[in-house]
């Protein structure tokens, strides 16, 4: 047992065939993903139709959008606990200015621009003051929503200008949404992004083992601050797509996204503690909680027991490789 | 200097009630004093559960959801069997809280899944099945024998038994963290795990235990939560976890494990106790209170983060000679 600790103590980084198996995990995840596609399909005869499961997409391209950048995040050893409350902080400061009588234009601006301004507020804390980022996240996860909650109290906006609606509930072609474009988008720019740049490589590098990054060369806190700006941004886009889709802002908005979101980038097989996991496996993942809940909702399972079965889901997805792994070893040894 | 921590700390709070004292007279009573102590004894006692589980550089985030089933799961018991006696009943909420608690420590030590997955899968897990137990509606106070929500406000010496509830188990851990094996054992695992393991303790086993610590104790407050708030449904507690997390935080108990005190929790959680009190007495909207604790907990952490920064170069050395 003893000798086991030491080694999960290390450096968070698979032996030899690491690769190998990560890319057997995606594959297992799609899998998961099929077979849950087929349970709905024979399950329930509303599953295949066109609309319905355009309708099913929009329960995850938010989540998932932000879970790209989150995976990013946690790939370099961080994590973000803000991002549902900095919707709710950029989704405010929307419907301000949509109360003021700016357009379409001008609020995409304000909607990104908070989310950067609070993504790099949290980059500045964690990189300035060497906290770490679980506990300056916790704080803003308080603060940003606390200032929500202190500009609107119990009122509601929802007057936003008409064309506004385009964005969250618009479609690009037939029964494909705009925000399923944008999230197919985003998901090439952030494949590419991390495992075709020297910018990925480096946040690969921090989350193995930061001191050995920067004592080789990468800039270590400038790549983490980009980090935390990155996820506000794209917490940002997710606020515009929420709040366009949903046509009113609360201060309770989104309310729990973080855990979800986190949920889903852990379930596509990133490393909770950093170092590894891809962006395929988060892009698969998003599409096994889209099928899970949107094939459960299709039998009547309430939303809070399906969240039954994702917990189990990302209890089982990181356990079952390691008792896997357990026997697979006891059994060539023996 | 971690005793100057606390008492800066616990300067503050009082700081907070003598303030807010002179603008009004009537918080600083000594009824009033109690009220707020019996108000934050929940939080008190989550916190102390929780502390431990930070100590050994883990984190606990399933303990609302905890609360929410064992609250439900007894509340259900009491509903249909009114004759069972309350002390039999809290013990049953111990136990279940100790089982969910032991869940997540095993898949810790035994498997070894890093705490914040295992516990936000069952966060969402315990959670599911206090809507399953509860199937959807709310037990709710008439349901509820007397005895069951009277018990924790019998008064005792002044105080009402809650509040005693949360003195004991704040003496048990002050005690305990000092004189007993696993007390230290804790503070060795966090501070580090690999020494711990070469003076022979068994680090899995301990964090396996702060986590069954923490469960317990977040089943008895869901025996206590249902019986304040007489109700108890799938919702109640959420977000909860955050809080308490959030108490040790302020009450600088360092995330990184191995760092902080009974009294730090203790303060932590009477902070927030202070100031979910004050706000309405003072006349200030409540919905300040999310932004003014994410403040606080800001404030708390760059205060603190002198000492971040020595763990910072820790880590430099241990991995220059490994």
């Amino acid at each position: 047992m003893s000798d086991q600790t030491i080694v999960s103590h290390g450096i968070p980084d698979r032996p030899a065939g690491r690769f190998r198996w990560w890319k057997r995990w995606e594959v297992v995840l799609f899998a998961v993903a099929l077979a849950i596609f087929i349970f709905n399909a024979t399950a329930s005869p509303y599953f295949l139709n066109p609309y319905n499961l355009s309708d099913a997409t929009f329960n995850f391209t938010e989540k998932a959008i932000i879970g790209f950048a989150m995976a990013l995040l946690i790939i370099a050893g961080e994590i973000d606990l803000s991002v549902a409350s900095i919707i709710a902080l950029s989704s405010v400061a929307m419907g301000a200015a949509a109360a003021a009588g700016f357009g379409p234009a001008i609020l995409i601006v304000i909607g990104i621009a908070v989310g950067i301004a609070a993504g790099a507020f949290n980059g500045f804390v964690v990189t300035w003051f060497r906290i770490p980022s679980i506990i300056v996240t916790i704080a803003t996860m308080s603060l940003f929503r606390g200032i929500a909650f202190v500009v609107l109290g119990d009122q509601v906006y929802r007057h936003y200008p008409a064309s506004f609606a385009y964005f969250g509930q618009g479609y690009v072609w037939w029964v494909i949404s705009f925000e399923f474009v944008l999230f197919l988008a985003l998901a090439v720019v952030f494949a590419v992004a991390l495992h075709w740049t020297v910018f990925g490589r480096h946040i690969y590098t921090i989350g193995n083992n930061s001191v050995t990054a920067l004592f080789s060369g990468v800039r270590v806190d400038r790549i983490r601050f980009l980090l935390f700006v990155l996820t506000g941004m794209m917490s940002g886009v997710a606020a515009i797509l929420l709040t366009s889709r949903i046509g009113s802002t609360r201060p309770t908005i989104a309310m729990g996204w973080e855990l979800e979101v986190i949920t889903m980038v852990v379930l596509g097989g990133v490393n909770i503690l950093g170092g590894s996991g891809t962006i395929p496996g988060v892009f698969i993942a998003a599409f096994v909680m889209g099928l899970v809940t949107f094939g459960f909702g299709l039998l009547n399972v309430p939303g809070i027991v399906q969240s039954i079965f994702i917990g189990s889901l990302l209890i089982g997805a990181i356990a079952l490789p390691i008792i896997a792994g357990r026997i697979a070893g006891r059994w060539r040894n023996a | 200097m971690r005793l100057g921590r606390d008492i800066l700390l616990a300067l503050i709070v009082l700081a907070m009630v003598v303030g807010i004292g002179f603008i009004t007279p009537a918080f600083v009573t000594p009824q009033s004093l109690a009220g707020l102590f019996n108000d934050t004894a929940i939080l008190i006692m989550v916190a102390l559960g929780q502390m431990a589980v930070i100590l050994t550089k883990c984190i606990d985030l399933s303990v609302g959801a905890n609360i929410a089933l064992t609250g439900v799961l007894v509340a259900l018991v009491n509903a249909a069997h009114p004759e069972v006696p309350i002390p039999l009943l809290m013990l049953l909420a111990a136990t279940i809280g100790l089982g969910l608690g032991a869940l997540n420590g095993a898949m810790v030590w035994l498997v070894g899944i890093p705490p914040i997955v295992v516990t936000l899968g069952t966060l969402s897990i315990y959670r599911g099945l206090a809507f399953i137990a509860s199937g959807g509606t709310s037990i709710v106070g008439r349901q509820m024998s007397h005895a069951f929500i009277a018990t924790p406000r019998t008064e005792f010496l002044g105080l009402p038994l809650m509040s005693w509830f949360a003195i004991v188990l704040v003496t048990v851990f002050f005690v305990g963290m000092r004189i007993t094996r696993t007390g230290r054992a804790f503070y060795a695992t966090g501070g580090n795990p690999v020494a711990a393991v070469y003076a022979g303790i068994n680090v899995g086993l301990t964090q396996f235990t702060a986590f069954s610590i923490s469960g317990a104790i977040a089943g008895f407050c869901g025996y206590l939560w249902a019986s304040r708030f007489t109700i108890a449904y799938v919702d109640i507690a959420s977000g909860f976890e955050l809080q308490v997390i959030a108490a040790c935080v302020i009450g600088g108990i360092s995330i990184a494990g191995g760092i902080g005190t009974v009294q730090g929790a203790v303060l932590g959680a009477l902070f927030f106790g202070v100031v979910s009190e004050a706000l309405p007495v003072i006349h200030i909207s409540p919905f300040w209170q999310l932004a003014i604790s994410g403040t606080a907990i800001l404030g708390a952490v760059i205060i603190n983060s002198g000492r971040e920064r020595q763990t910072g170069r820790l880590i430099l050395k241990e991995a220059s000679s490994a």
